[in-house]
């Protein structure tokens, strides 16, 4: 019975059947897409028409840069993980207590893994429609660095990957709505501590509390891919967000099953 | 039957925490068969459902259910069945064709031949001019239907049907019983709960009588009524109150009595003739009905309950 458990915590064979379903729900709703390219669009104006001209170049890794340059990369890095956070929390919740829509699926040959990867697939499938749409406005203003920028598309990915199993992963222990406004009490902290707005050397000796922020990693990662710089280092920056997404994604797989198969 | 049974279960338990909501049931279903779980609120039914769905696995006991092992073989046997759950559960971001669909994708049926099946079902449930709506501006009834086209969608051998006709009108229940009498016909084995004795009557060729977590009775419709009830039953009715003592100067009328809130049942082969009696001894009822018997009575009988209020 244990072992029964235990294989097929993680029994995958057709996630992408999730995904499919959300292009149907979404080809009649595209317009919640779209509207998603504007976020991208004000916040770099913003830093390119505003901050970029009141604060100078930035000195990092004994490079100058300038700070729309900067700050550019850690908001994609950033949109990315809102945009995962917002698919996989509040729209999965209302998917397992109201809907019911898990308990249909799982009464077909699909398992409560397939319905977790497929779910988390479809928000990092958002996430990548929005990090290119971001790239490509960073570009049509002149703020990317080096062509080595498309390898930030990836990385957003990858991001979305990881917060989106988090996401998920916390929203399965959530018993009602109030649970969510812890949400943006851990997510404001990330988005603004994460190495966004100013680099590690100005929060002295808290450095070590930043990195600790699953944020801070992806910033690392896209702002790395703008340069153009490599560095060994990356590879454990990407080692904690596939640590993240496959912790986060067991835990939903084995909470989805807790909760709709007992 | 000579045919190796399609479920087969052997003291199967199931346990929420120290709650015991299925108590050690033994039932076997076999191929062609229409089987019926009937019983009150919280005997069960939709728990042993669930186990024979592969969605519950269960806390004791043996099942198996076309031969295989629910907790191994959970997918293999779920991609052969179809289920009506007790709750529609549609999916409410789709429309009624989205829903089949998708359904159908799920059991990784070609996209095509899912619209085929789809067209199809929803002709079967008489519902093609809504293929386009979304399913919650729909009546309780369509969604019943939509749900039991759903179900249909893998073309499976196994129904399972938790209530599937609860709260809808009669008209409306008609239709439904309609739609699964066919299915029968066609060879599918149907599994099904209700809390309704002429819906067992109707659909079940054997059932088995459930009350807190076990199995009181077992047999056809009238072979139950045959050996927990007689032919036929007299209904009277006295004004509001008065039951328990209208019915002392008549208690040997007839060969048994239940005095209920609201009537007295009187259990007799020929009603008529009991009627007879009751107005010989001056103890005139506002108003009678002679009927035949029904499940009603044998659940009476068996639990001193009854079923629907
Ligand atoms: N997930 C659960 N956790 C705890 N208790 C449960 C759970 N599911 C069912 N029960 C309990 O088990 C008992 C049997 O429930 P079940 O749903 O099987 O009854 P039922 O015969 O289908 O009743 P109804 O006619 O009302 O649908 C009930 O007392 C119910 O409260
Ligand atoms: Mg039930």
């Amino acid at each position: 019975m244990i072992t029964g458990l235990a294989s097929s915590a993680l029994d995958l064979r057709r996630p992408h059947r999730m995904v499919e379903r959300s292009v149907m729900v979404y080809r009649r709703g595209w317009m919640v897409i779209v509207s998603g390219f504007f976020e991208p669009l004000f916040f770099l104006l913003s830093i390119r028409i505003g901050f970029g001209a009141l604060i100078g170049d930035i000195e990092v890794g004994g490079r100058t840069i300038g700070y729309a340059e900067f700050v550019a990369p850690a908001l994609m890095a950033a949109a990315a993980m809102n945009g995962a956070i917002f698919d996989s929390t509040m729209n999965v919740f209302y998917k397992v207590k109201y809907s019911k829509l898990y308990d249909s699926v799982l009464a077909t040959p699909m398992t409560t893994a397939d319905v977790a990867l497929g779910e988390i697939a479809w928000a990092m499938l958002r996430g990548l429609m929005y990090s290119v749409a971001f790239l490509l406005t960073m570009w049509a203003l002149g703020m990317t660095g080096s062509a080595w920028v498309v390898l930030a598309v990836p990385v957003c990915v990858l991001i979305g990957f990881a917060f989106a199993s988090i996401g998920m992963a916390v929203t399965s222990f959530m018993r009602s709505w109030s649970d969510f406004e812890y949400v943006p009490a851990v997510q404001v902290p990330l988005f603004l501590f994460s190495a966004t707005f100013f680099p590690l050397s100005q929060y002295g000796s808290w450095g070590w509390v930043v990195q600790l922020s699953p944020l801070y990693h992806g910033v690392a990662l896209v702002r790395g891919a703008n340069l153009g710089e490599w560095s060994w280092t990356y590879l454990g920056h990407v080692a904690v967000l596939v640590g993240l997404a496959v912790v986060g994604l067991t835990i939903t797989a084995r909470r989805l099953r807790a909760l709709l198969l007992s | 039957m000579a045919s190796a049974p399609l479920i087969s279960a052997r003291g199967l338990v199931k346990r929420f925490g120290g709650f015991t909501a299925v108590d050690g049931i033994d039932v076997e279903v076999h191929p062609g068969e229409s089987f019926g779980f009937l019983g009150p609120n919280g005997a069960g039914k939709s728990s042993t459902m669930r186990m024979i769905g592969c969605v519950s696995p269960p806390t004791e006991g043996e099942l198996s259910i076309f031969g295989l092992d629910p907790v191994r073989d959970g997918r293999e046997i779920r991609s052969r069945l179809g289920v009506v759950p007790q709750q529609d559960q549609l999916d409410v971001e789709l429309t009624v064709e989205e829903n089949l669909v998708i359904y159908g994708r799920y059991f990784d049926i070609p996209r095509a031949e899912c619209r085929r099946r789809a067209a199809e079902l929803l002709d079967f449930v008489q519902l093609t001019e809504r293929a386009r709506s979304k399913v919650d501006p729909l009546s309780g009834g369509m969604k019943r239907r939509v749900t039991i086209a759903r179900s249909l969608i893998n073309e499976p051998s196994l129904l399972l049907l938790d209530e599937p006709t609860t709260g809808l009108d009669p008209q409306a229940r008609h239709v439904l019983w309609d739609r699964l009498y066919r299915l029968k016909q066609r060879g599918v084995t149907l599994v099904l709960t209700t809390h309704y004795m002429d819906e067992a009557e109707q659909l079940c060729d054997r059932l088995v009588v459930m009350d807190q977590g076990r199995i009181v009775a077992e047999g056809s419709p009238r072979s139950l009524i045959a050996e927990y009830s007689t032919r036929e039953v007299l209904e009277l009715r006295y004004s509001p109150g008065t039951n328990e003592a209208r019915a002392v100067p008549i208690a040997d009328v007839g060969e048994r009595q239940e005095v209920l809130p609201d009537r007295v049942l009187i259990y007799a082969h020929d009603g008529e003739a009991a009627l007879h009696e009751v107005h010989e001894r001056d103890a005139m009822p506002e108003s009678s009905l002679v009927r035949r018997s029904s499940l009603e009575d044998v659940f009476l009988r068996l639990t001193g309950r009854t079923l629907v209020d």
